[in-house]
């Protein structure tokens, strides 16, 4: 089988490709990207006008399955995925039960095997049941092969057990990604501490209860000289203080999700529950500092924290209803649209932020068109507009913060360890 | 000017001119309950549902009041007594209501955003009896009605409001209400009580009860609402009452005609003394008085407002 797409924009920030190319696809793995390549391919691909770059790898999934079917399957998650252009996802361990045994990570990577229509890389645990007391076996996990643990959705409340986790990741050289969050300072808290919070009547989550905890995983990580990656930035300090510690040469790396650099606290004013999750959307201020933090690169990569949750779970009083939006389908898109359309960020730092670093940063062998690497593309139409409507969401839940928003960029093919995974029908 | 929405959610979103309408329309029908027959026809054939998730006898009491003198049918839900003790959902139970052909749900909930989140699912009107901290609309529509008919206008009025404001959906109505009819507000309570960013909603902010007080045509004293808190509650009690109650010691240092408001239920001896809640300078049950005039004109203005749309 191979497959050839023609005349492209290739994108590949790990060769630093920014003009038009073929690129050649044999079997599961890219055998080629040069010009004017002339092979008698079993498929050809048209990409004149589009942009060719590397299938997304998104750091930051709930998956929901095992446990929560209802909301998502490997099945639909990974369907979800192909269509926004994702190639890889992190699945992440919050699924009941957790992923905090060898048992259970292998009991996953057998519904994986069986269902899943793309790459899903594991997140273990750090702690059993995710409760911040009992370390998981880092080593055992390691060698099931989870490449990252995180007991995201909670903090390790307890400087211990983080220190000792962050020790034991740092021995068997896996990811520490930190889910940032001061409990005692955000409890009951459902929207950002400050002026919305004070005019809706609700109870506040503040900045501090993320920055801090951003302050202590840092030290800490630096007193174990471990890799820690710090999820869902979404405030200025955060930015500033990731800033300052990798000026110091700490190995600290983060992300950033597409709500948090397109959507500001004033969205909720109607009390929409599709615009609920946690951390919650701040203020002007932070959406331009998060902005700010994507092109100067304190912020390697975007993630969608893709958090699916049933209708029944979000059409409740706000208090109540379930934290998190879905985001496989919208995160290029909104980004495109956000970052790349009005000149902050140019293509090569999308694809370097989409694509190239959390593949480095989990140490997959993913992001890259280098030949001989796993034959994960996709095909963009960057000018295409398009509108987020329920009806055209392929995940199994519609908890989209962007309904009814109008967005550019249409991933056109997605083609995944060479095999064409999706084809968009407009 | 024409009242056009089919509900009353919060004065947040509602214009100078609306609250006015609303004002000048409860003036209109304050007269009605002094007659011999306390009735007039306005929503005869009308059914109000009063769907109260949180006890409250004045409020629920007032709004049966005013739609019984617009001679409404008026049904009480509480919740006790109805499926949301099974686990029925808001949205469920609305348009159940709705299915009942009901035409105004007044609604009182625990949670900010409940009366907003029912409006959006429904085709009847809504109106908030209060939903969580966030507004109480007709608190404040009744409290302004109040000092209208004491002082002639709320423009340029010096207004208090004194208590614990960053829990309070009555203070919350209050100063948007008063900011968009003219009045410079000042909130005071000690600190742990005021909201963040509350500046930004346009009023003052005072940790002083005495500076709160000088000068002030008004003082609205919230209810302290220590029973959240069983354990610490007396020397809180002790505390508040030495550093923020309403006496009559204060008053004396205040503008002599000072209008004192509450919106009850009160705590004697706690945010205010007896002596200055029985006082010349309480219009603390004309407030209750005024509170059914008010509520007859929401009910008919939001009542219009639906048969608009249709």
């Amino acid at each position: 089988m191979s497959l050839l797409i023609k005349n492209g924009r290739v994108v590949d920030p790990a060769n630093k490709i920014d003009e038009v190319r073929d690129v050649l696809v044999e079997g599961s793995k890219i055998s080629k990207v040069a010009a004017g390549i002339k092979v008698k391919a079993d498929t050809t691909l048209d990409a004149a006008g589009k942009i060719v770059m590397p299938g997304l790898v998104d750091m930051h999934v709930h998956l929901r399955e095992p446990g929560r079917e209802d909301k998502e399957t490997i099945a639909s998650g990974t369907l979800a995925a192909l269509k926004g252009g994702v190639t890889s996802v992190l699945a992440m361990p919050n699924t009941n039960p957790s992923m905090d045994s060898v048992d259970r990570v292998a009991f996953l990577q057998g519904i994986i095997e069986k269902n899943a229509r793309g790459n899903v890389f594991i997140c273990g645990a750090i702690t059993q049941g995710r409760l911040g007391k009992a370390l998981t076996d880092i080593s055992a996990l390691k060698k099931q092969g989870v490449v990252a643990v995180s007991d995201d959705g909670a903090s390790v409340d307890s400087e211990q057990v983080m220190l000792e986790a962050l020790k034991n990741a740092r021995s068997n050289n896996v990811l520490v990604v930190c889910h940032c969050e001061d409990k005692s300072q955000s409890a009951g808290g459902v929207v950002n501490l400050g002026s919305i919070s004070t005019r809706l009547g609700l109870r506040g989550i503040s900045r501090e209860s993320e920055y801090t905890r951003i302050e202590r995983d840092i030290r800490l990580a630096e007193q174990a000289a471990a890799a820690v990656h710090i999820a869902h930035v979404s405030c200025k300090e955060s930015v500033e203080i990731i800033a300052r510690a990798k000026k110091r040469g700490i190995r600290v790396t983060a992300e950033t999700a597409p709500h948090y650099f397109s959507l500001s606290e004033e969205a909720l004013l109607g009390y929409d529950t599709n615009l609920k999750m946690n951390p919650p959307l701040r203020t002007r201020e932070d959406v331009a500092a998060i902005k700010k933090g994507l092109k100067d690169r304190t912020i390697d990569a975007i993630a969608s924290d893709h958090a699916p949750h049933t209708e029944h779970e979000k059409a409740i009083e706000f208090d109540r209803a379930e934290f998190g939006v879905i985001g496989l389908e919208t995160e290029l898109a909104v980004s495109i649209t956000e970052l790349v359309v009005p000149g902050i960020i140019s293509w090569d730092t999308l694809a370097a932020a989409l694509s190239l670093n959390p593949a480095r940063i989990l140490g997959i062998n993913k992001g890259t068109l280098s030949s001989g690497s796993d034959a994960d593309i996709i095909v963009v139409s960057p000018d295409q507009k398009w509108s987020v409507q329920k009806e055209n969401i392929a995940s199994q839940s519609k908890n989209s913060a962007f309904l009814g928003k109008s967005l550019l960029g249409i991933v056109a093919y997605t083609i995944c360890n060479g095999q064409l995974a999706y084809q968009s029908s407009g | 000017m024409f009242w056009t929405r089919k509900d009353l959610l919060g004065l947040d979103d509602l214009s100078r001119e609306e609250i006015e309408l609303i004002l000048s329309t409860a003036d209109s029908f304050k007269e009605v309950s002094s007659r011999e027959i306390k009735k007039v026809p306005a929503l005869r054939g009308k059914t109000v549902v009063n769907l109260f998730y949180e006890p409250s006898t004045r409020t629920r009491v007032s709004f049966e009041v005013a739609a019984k003198r617009l001679s409404a049918d008026v049904i009480n839900i509480e919740t006790e007594t109805s499926s949301v003790k099974k686990g029925e959902t808001l949205i469920d139970t609305g348009t159940n209501i709705q299915a009942l052909n009901a035409d105004i749900i007044v609604i009182r909930h625990n949670y900010s955003g409940a009366a907003m989140m029912l409006a959006k699912h429904l085709n009847i009107s809504v109106v908030n009896a209060g939903d969580g901290w966030h507004e109480h609309p007709t608190q404040a529509l009744l409290d302004m009605f109040t000092l209208k008919e004491k002082l002639g206008c709320i423009q340029g009025l010096k207004v208090s409001i004194v208590g614990d404001i960053a829990h309070s959906r009555v203070a919350r109505s209050n100063i948007w209400g008063l900011i968009k009819l003219g009045a410079e507000v000042t909130v005071c309570a000690p600190e742990i009580l005021i909201p963040p960013a509350i500046e930004e909603m346009g009023v003052k902010v005072s940790h002083d009860i005495d500076e709160a007080l000088h000068n002030a045509d008004a003082v609205n004293v919230l209810r302290m609402q220590f029973e959240r808190d069983a354990e610490n509650a007396f020397p809180k009690q002790v505390e508040y009452f030495k550093n923020f109650g309403i006496t009559k010691e204060r008053l004396q240092k205040a503008k002599k005609n000072i209008i004192v408001m509450h919106p009850g239920p009160l705590n004697r001896g706690i945010e205010i003394s007896s002596e200055v809640a029985d006082g010349a300078n309480s219009v603390i049950l004309e407030q209750v008085t005024n509170g059914i005039a008010v509520r007859m004109a929401v009910l008919f203005l939001v009542a219009q407002g639906r048969d608009e749309k249709k």
